[in-house]
């Protein structure tokens, strides 16, 4: 094998491993809080290694192949799905937990709330 | 002036990111023309027309949502810099992040809080650069935001000391220096 299909594989492995604790964190976890940490933060950071992955495989692919501008191509769609993935991904949380708060489900195991004091000294 | 420049840095945008989409569609083994002088720069000629039309219509119709506040830091290309470094370091403390996360999810071991925390940013940009890079770091989501007074309400999965300090503090000496 070689080194930029090592390279290639590695990033993918780690993109599969963060993904499936993503996963198993979402089942582990108490709450819709603690949830969407392992759904943000775990996730996200696997699909970035994933799109990494695709962008180091079409770069392979543009240096060795001779019409392989295609692939480069590929590579800054792939980019521009990563910059949306960063802005969206957290957004979506955030709006979420927000959501959730204002329905008035509280963190469970909480040692600290100062949202909730807030919105009770306000009414 | 302001509505020009507006539409100017709109458009700009605008062409920018369609021309990175429709990269290398100008070379030759896409080119309908192959032998004609323009097919072997890397856009297209055809793509330069579409593009500038596109933008023009897209700038005309969104220019005074894009620049809202009628304040145009932004258009030097220096922020812009500092945030694709900024990148760096957000992803070293990402990579962290998640080392933690997921030993927490094996071991759960969890000690779940949602503090207030006071980062002293004022513009809108700032504020949400920052909720994102809190959301997608060390164990805290952002829940709620208050724009007037800056404050932000972090869940916190493993409570530590002085919540300003250890959430926000490495992220707001980086996004004063782009977005304030």
């Amino acid at each position: 094998m070689t080194w930029p299909m090592m390279v290639i594989l590695i990033l993918l492995i780690i993109s599969v491993i963060f993904n499936a604790l993503g996963t198993i964190g979402l089942h582990r976890f108490p709450d819709v809080y603690t949830r969407l940490h392992a759904a943000t933060k775990c996730t996200t950071f696997g699909t970035i290694f994933m799109t990494f992955t695709v962008m180091a495989y079409s770069i392979r692919r543009y240096v060795i192949m001779t019409d392989g501008t295609k692939f480069l191509n590929m590579a800054i769609h792939t980019f521009v799905a990563l910059i949306a993935l960063l802005i969206t991904n957290p957004t979506g949380a955030h709006a979420i937990a927000r959501a959730a708060h204002k329905m008035g489900i509280k963190p469970e195991k909480a040692v600290k709330d100062d949202l909730e004091d807030k919105e009770s000294e306000v009414s | 002036m302001k509505r020009a420049k507006a539409f100017l840095s709109t458009f700009l945008l605008a062409l920018f990111v369609y021309l990175s989409l429709t990269l290398a569609a100008g070379m030759p083994e896409y080119s309908m023309a192959p032998e004609e002088p323009w097919s072997q720069i890397i856009w297209s000629f055809e793509e330069f027309v579409l593009g500038i039309s596109v933008s023009l219509i897209v700038a005309s119709l969104v220019d005074h949502i894009l620049c809202r506040t009628e304040d145009f830091r932004m258009m030097n290309p220096v922020r812009w810099g500092i945030i694709l470094v900024y990148s760096i370091p957000l992803f070293i403390e990402m990579a962290k992040a998640n080392l933690d996360v997921a030993y927490r999810i094996i071991t759960g071991k969890i000690e779940p809080a949602i503090v207030k925390i006071e980062p002293d940013l004022e513009s809108d940009l700032g504020l949400t650069f920052l909720a994102n890079s809190i959301t997608l770091t060390p164990g805290t989501l952002t829940v709620d935001i208050d724009d007037k007074k800056s404050e932000m309400y972090i869940h916190w999965i493993k409570i530590g000391e002085d919540p300003t300090e250890n959430i926000a503090g490495r992220f707001v000496k980086w996004i004063r220096r782009f977005a304030e």
